[in-house]
C-alpha cells in the first residue's frame, strides 16, 4: 500500500513537471489586457481574434465593463489599456499617474427610430423638432414643427411616447452630447453625460430594452445605436445637419462627419463630432477611444501594443463596415498614426 | 471482547470530534456575519463623500441629476417599497393557496406534478424573466388589462394616467410570477411537516376539510409559512435584471400604478458601469447601503409581526 501512495506521489510528479513545461510554453506569449466600453466590443473581439492569425505570440484579453470603468482601471493602472466612448476631461487627465493618450479607433453614429403605423420610413426631423420632443414642449406627432418638414406624410394626432436608454452608455453620451450643441434649452435643463435627468419618457435598459419597447408601442420614438437599428431593421430619421441638409444614417454618412472635423482636429483628439458641418455629414456621431500611456512601463507589452495599433489603423480600418462601424477616414487615419509613434517602450 | 472495551475510547474521539466540528460550525457561521460586517463598511466607506455631501437629504430628496451632480434616492426608495409590498400581497395567498392544494387537496399525483412544475419557475434566468416581460406581458399589459382598469377603475388614484405597458403594475406582475415558486415551495415543505396526528384529531372532532386546515394546518404552520413570506420579500426586493427591464426607469413618485417608475436595484445596474465621477458612484454605494437597510428595517418588523401571530394558539388545536 505504501509502495502505491509513492508510486502515485511519483506520478503527480511527473504530471506537474507536465504542466511547469505547459506553463512556460504559455508564459512565452504576451498577455495584453484592457477594459472599457461597452459599443466597440464586437468590433474589437474581431479585430483581436483576427490579430491572433497575424501574430500569434500576443493575446488580447478585453472585458466590455463600460467606459467609467475602462476609465477607472487604466488610472488605477489595473489594465494595459482603457477604451472609452466619451473622452477624458481635463481633470480626470490629472488623475492618472502618466500621459495617457486618446487614440481614435472607429465612429459610432446614433439613429432616431420611432413606431408610426403608416410612416415605415422617411420621417424627417429638425434639430429644434427633436429637442423639443426629449424636452417634453413637442407633445403631439402631428405637432406644427414636424409637420412643416415632413409633406406628405400623414402624421397622427397622437401623444409622442418618449424612450431613453435607462443604463448609462456612450450611446446616450453621444446624443445628449448633441442635443446640447443644438439646443441652449436643453443645454440649461439637463446636459450632456452618460446618464442625465431625463425631463420626460421611459427608460429602456439596453439597446435591446430601447428597441423592445419602440416594437411593441405604437407613437414612440427612441434612439439607438446605428448597427443595432440596422441589424433589427428599424425604422430611422433622417435628420438636419448644419449645413441645413436632411441626411440619413449610414456608415458613409458617419465617416463624413469626422471627415469634416479633420481640419480643426486637436492633438489630443478630445473632440465631439457631433453637428459637424458638410453636406453630407449626419449630425449625431461619436469616435470611441483606446486609452494608453505614452510611457509603456512593459517594454514587451509597449511593443505589441503599438505593432496592433498601426494593424488596426491599415487592416482593421478595412474589417469595421462590414460590421457596422465607420471607419476613420483616410486624413484621420494618416493623424492618428503620427500620435501612435510617439507611444515609447 | 474488543467491541467492549472499546466505548471509553469511542467516547474521547467523540468528545474531539464534538469540539472540532462546535468550532467549525460556529467558524461558518461567524465568518458569514464578517463578511456582512465587512460589506457595510465597505459600502460605509464607499458611500462617505455622497453622505457627507447630502446628508439625511439624500433620503429625502428626490431629485437625481448626474449632470449636475445632486442626488436624492426618494423615488428609488419609494419605488422599491411599493412594489415589492404589492407583489407580496399578490404573492402570498397565490402561493399559500398553491402549497395547500398541493399538500392538501389535490390527489397525490397531480399534486406533486404541480409542484414540481411550479418549481421549474424558480430555475428559469431573471433575464429571461425580463425579455418575456418586455416582448410579452408589456404589450398585453398595455393593450388589454390598462385600458381595462383606466376605463373600469379609473376614478381610483391608483389607476390613472396613459397606458405605457412598462410600468409598477408590469414589475409588479414579474416580481409576483418571480416569488411564487419560492414562497410555495417552503409552505409546502412546512405542510407538510404538520403532523398527521393534528389533522386526524381535527377531522375526529367532525371538522370539514376547510375546518381541518384552518384549525389544525395553518395554525401549526403559520410561523414557517411567515418565514417563506419573508424570504420571499427578500428575493423581490433584490431583484434587478426583470424589474429594470420592465418598470419603465422613471424616478418619479406616482400613486398610479400605471406609471413607470425605479427601483433601487435597478439604478444601481443601470449606471454603476458608467459612473464615472466620484460623487456619483458614491451616490450609487449610498443607495446600495439604504437598500440594505430598508431590507433589515422591513425583516425586523416582520418579526414583530411573526411574535403577535404566535402569541395565539401556536401548536395547532387548543
Amino acid at each position: 500500500m505504501c509502495r502505491a501512495i509513492v508510486g502515485s506521489f511519483k506520478m503527480l510528479g511527473l504530471g506537474l513537471v507536465l504542466v511547469a513545461a505547459f506553463a512556460g510554453n504559455a508564459l512565452a506569449e504576451t498577455l495584453i489586457n484592457g477594459a472599457g466600453a461597452t459599443f466597440p466590443y464586437p468590433l474589437y473581439s474581431k479585430w483581436f481574434a483576427e490579430y491572433a492569425k497575424v501574430d500569434p505570440t500576443v493575446k488580447f484579453n478585453y472585458q466590455s465593463i463600460g467606459s467609467g470603468g475602462g476609465i477607472k482601471q487604466i488610472t488605477a493602472q489595473t489594465v494595459d489599456f482603457g477604451a472609452s466612448d466619451k473622452f477624458l476631461s481635463d481633470d480626470e487627465l490629472k488623475a492618472a499617474p502618466g500621459k495617457l493618450l486618446h487614440i481614435p479607433t472607429v465612429m459610432g453614429a446614433v439613429v432616431v427610430t420611432y413606431n408610426l403605423p403608416g410612416v415605415a420610413k422617411d420621417l424627417k426631423l429638425t434639430p429644434e423638432a427633436l429637442a423639443g420632443i426629449y424636452l417634453g414642449t413637442i407633445t403631439k406627432w402631428n405637432d406644427p414643427q414636424l409637420v412643416a418638414v415632413n409633406k406628405g406624410v400623414s402624421l397622427p394626432d397622437q401623444a409622442i411616447i418618449v424612450v431613453h436608454r435607462s443604463d448609462g452608455s456612450g450611446t446616450t453620451s453621444i446624443f445628449t452630447d448633441y442635443l446640447t450643441s443644438v439646443s441652449p434649452a436643453w443645454a440649461g435643463k439637463v446636459g450632456k453625460g452618460a446618464s442625465v435627468n431625463w425631463p420626460i419618457g421611459l427608460g429602456g435598459k439596453g439597446n435591446e430594452g430601447v428597441a423592445g419597447q419602440i416594437k411593441t408601442t405604437r407613437y414612440t420614438i427612441g434612439y439607438l445605436e446605428l448597427a443595432y437599428a440596422f441589424e433589427n431593421k428599424l425604422p430611422y430619421a433622417s435628420l438636419k445637419n448644419k449645413s441645413g441638409k436632411f441626411v440619413e444614417p449610414s456608415i458613409a454618412s458617419t465617416s463624413a462627419a469626422a471627415a469634416g472635423a479633420a481640419k480643426s482636429m486637436p492633438a489630443d483628439y478630445r473632440v465631439s463630432l457631433v453637428n459637424q458641418a458638410g453636406p453630407g455629414a449626419y449630425p449625431i456621431v461619436g469616435f470611441t477611444w483606446l486609452l494608453v500611456y505614452q510611457e509603456q512601463k512593459d517594454k514587451e507589452k509597449g511593443k505589441k501594443l503599438v505593432e496592433f495599433l498601426n494593424w488596426e489603423l491599415k487592416k482593421g480600418q478595412k474589417m469595421a463596415a462590414a460590421i457596422l462601424y465607420a471607419p476613420l477616414p483616410e486624413n484621420v487615419v494618416r493623424m492618428v498614426e503620427k500620435t501612435v509613434k510617439t507611444i515609447k517602450y | 471482547m474488543p467491541e467492549e472495551q472499546s466505548p471509553s475510547w469511542k467516547l474521547e474521539k467523540g468528545i474531539k470530534g464534538d469540539f472540532v466540528f462546535k468550532g467549525l460550525t460556529a467558524l461558518f457561521a461567524f465568518s458569514i456575519l464578517a463578511i456582512l460586517l465587512l460589506m457595510v463598511a465597505e459600502m460605509v466607506l464607499a458611500s462617505l463623500p455622497a453622505i457627507r455631501k447630502f446628508g439625511w437629504s439624500f433620503i429625502f430628496d428626490r431629485q437625481w441629476d448626474a449632470v449636475q451632480e445632486s442626488f436624492g434616492a426618494l423615488a428609488y426608495i419609494w419605488g422599491s417599497v411599493v412594489s415589492s409590498i404589492l407583489a407580496l400581497l399578490l404573492a402570498a395567498p397565490l402561493s399559500i393557496g398553491t402549497a395547500l392544494f398541493v399538500t392538501e387537496i389535490a390527489p397525490k399525483r397531480i399534486g406533486s406534478a404541480i409542484a414540481a412544475l411550479v418549481e421549474l419557475l424558480a430555475a428559469i434566468p431573471s433575464v429571461i424573466y425580463g425579455l418575456w416581460g418586455i416582448l410579452v406581458m408589456a404589450p398585453w399589459l398595455q393593450r388589454t388589462v390598462e385600458p381595462f382598469l383606466i376605463k373600469h377603475f379609473g376614478f381610483l388614484p391608483f389607476f390613472q394616467g396613459a397606458p405605457y405597458g412598462v410600468s409598477m403594475l408590469a414589475a409588479i406582475f414579474i416580481m409576483t410570477i418571480m416569488v411564487v415558486p419560492i414562497i410555495t415551495s417552503i409552505a409546502k415543505e412546512v405542510l407538510l411537516a404538520v403532523p398527521q396526528s393534528q389533522k386526524e384529531a381535527a377531522i375526529a372532532l367532525g371538522a370539514t376539510r376547510w375546518e381541518m386546515l384552518r384549525i389544525a394546518v395553518l395554525p401549526y404552520g403559520k410561523s414557517g409559512i411567515m418565514g417563506a413570506v419573508i424570504l420571499g420579500f427578500g428575493r423581490v426586493i433584490g431583484e434587478t435584471m426583470a424589474v429594470t427591464m420592465v418598470i419603465g426607469n422613471t424616478p418619479q413618485i406616482s400613486l398610479s400604478l400605471l406609471n413607470p417608475a425605479y427601483t433601487m436595484p435597478s439604478v444601481i445596474a443601470n449606471e454603476f458601469a458608467e459612473a464615472s465621477s466620484k460623487l456619483h458612484s458614491a451616490a450609487l454605494m449610498e443607495i446600495g447601503l439604504i437598500l440594505l437597510v430598508v431590507t433589515l428595517i422591513i425583516n425586523i418588523l416582520a418579526r414583530f409581526l411573526l411574535w403577535g401571530v404566535s402569541r395565539g394558539p401556536a401548536g395547532g388545536i387548543k
